[in-house]
């Protein structure tokens, strides 16, 4: 199975997603940017970092990318597509899943390990985990406070569309603690905190974060 | 050639941390008297052509899609007289 990783100009974790995926037992493949193109894959990551500098919103320039042009259709025909912190910010933008992120509360970039409760183990990403598991993620960012109108939210979680939630109290201001969220179909998903950074207790708190990488695999397997 | 200005601010119903950090600051300066601080974003445009209903649809439409983010967001377009 091949998952691509896109690079954007400022993405910064996608050398550790395309590790993840590794780890998860797929094939890596970079994609670009300004390319047109996916390569084939069976599904694609979107890295943390700062895309575009974060100029006017982040992930408001990423969205218009020419392989966004590609993506976003193909997310809709239901490519399996992880978008991880600025990936979450830019899935977002693009519309492929609702609501938008904004400046953490109290204004502090909160780089922290966090215990995260998966509430939704029936997505593309999360299928190896079971529904209310703990696990402990990284969470590295500005501007991760998930917003979202109040009917939106009350649809998010009466359809069961928050799959991660942050369990330790709240670090940026989410509405309801969310701290990941997925499409109807729940093969888009887009989360704040970094599973590509805990994949390997030797260089992450824990190893609890292969399972987004590994669950989209026995996804595509079947 | 017309110019546009167009204003971006988070809804008031979205919280602005960084309003909020402004206050405070303004406060600890010493204006008392300052009650609410929202911050926003202003960009100053170019269109070719005249000041008509076409270029202003057009820069509304710019606003709409790339200025400002409709979930958080309004956007106001002001044409700038001369």
């Amino acid at each position: 199975m091949r998952i691509g990783v896109i690079t954007f100009p400022g993405s910064l974790d996608d050398r550790d997603a395309a590790r993840a995926v590794r780890l998860a037992g797929a094939e890596p493949v970079s994609l670009w940017h300004a390319d047109r193109d996916l390569r084939g894959v069976d599904a694609v990551v979107l890295p943390g970092g700062f895309s575009y500098g974060d100029y006017l919103r982040c992930g408001a320039i990423a969205r218009f990318a020419p392989v966004m042009g590609e993506l976003v259709p193909a997310a809709r025909r239901g490519l399996p597509v992880l978008g991880i912190c600025n990936g979450f910010q830019i899935l977002c933008e693009a519309h492929l899943l609702p609501g938008a992120l904004t400046r953490n509360a109290g204004l502090r970039f909160v780089t922290r390990d966090l215990r995260l409760r998966v509430e939704n183990a029936a997505t593309a990403w999360t299928g190896s985990y079971s529904a209310g598991q703990r696990i402990v993620v990284p969470l590295k960012s500005g501007e991760g406070a998930f917003t979202a109108a109040p009917d939106v939210l009350t649809d998010l979680e009466a359809q069961r569309r928050v799959v991660i939630r942050y369990t330790d109290g709240n670090p940026n201001g989410s509405a309801s603690s969310i701290a990941g969220i997925c499409n109807a179909d729940g093969n888009v998903v887009g989360l704040m905190p970094h599973p590509e950074h805990a994949v390997d207790p030797l260089t992450g708190p824990s190893a609890d974060g292969l399972g987004f990488f590994t669950s989209v695999l026995a996804g595509v397997a079947v | 050639m017309t110019r546009m200005i167009v204003e971006v601010m988070l809804k008031p119903e979205i919280h602005d941390p960084q309003g909020e950090a402004i206050l405070s600051a303004s406060h600890r300066l010493g204006f008392g008297q300052v009650l609410a601080v929202r911050q926003g974003k202003r960009f100053d445009i170019e269109i070719d052509g005249p000041a008509d209903d076409a270029a202003l649809a057009a820069v509304q439409a710019l606003a709409q899609e790339l200025l400002a983010n409709p979930v958080i967001e309004e956007a106001a377009v002001h044409p700038v007289a001369g």
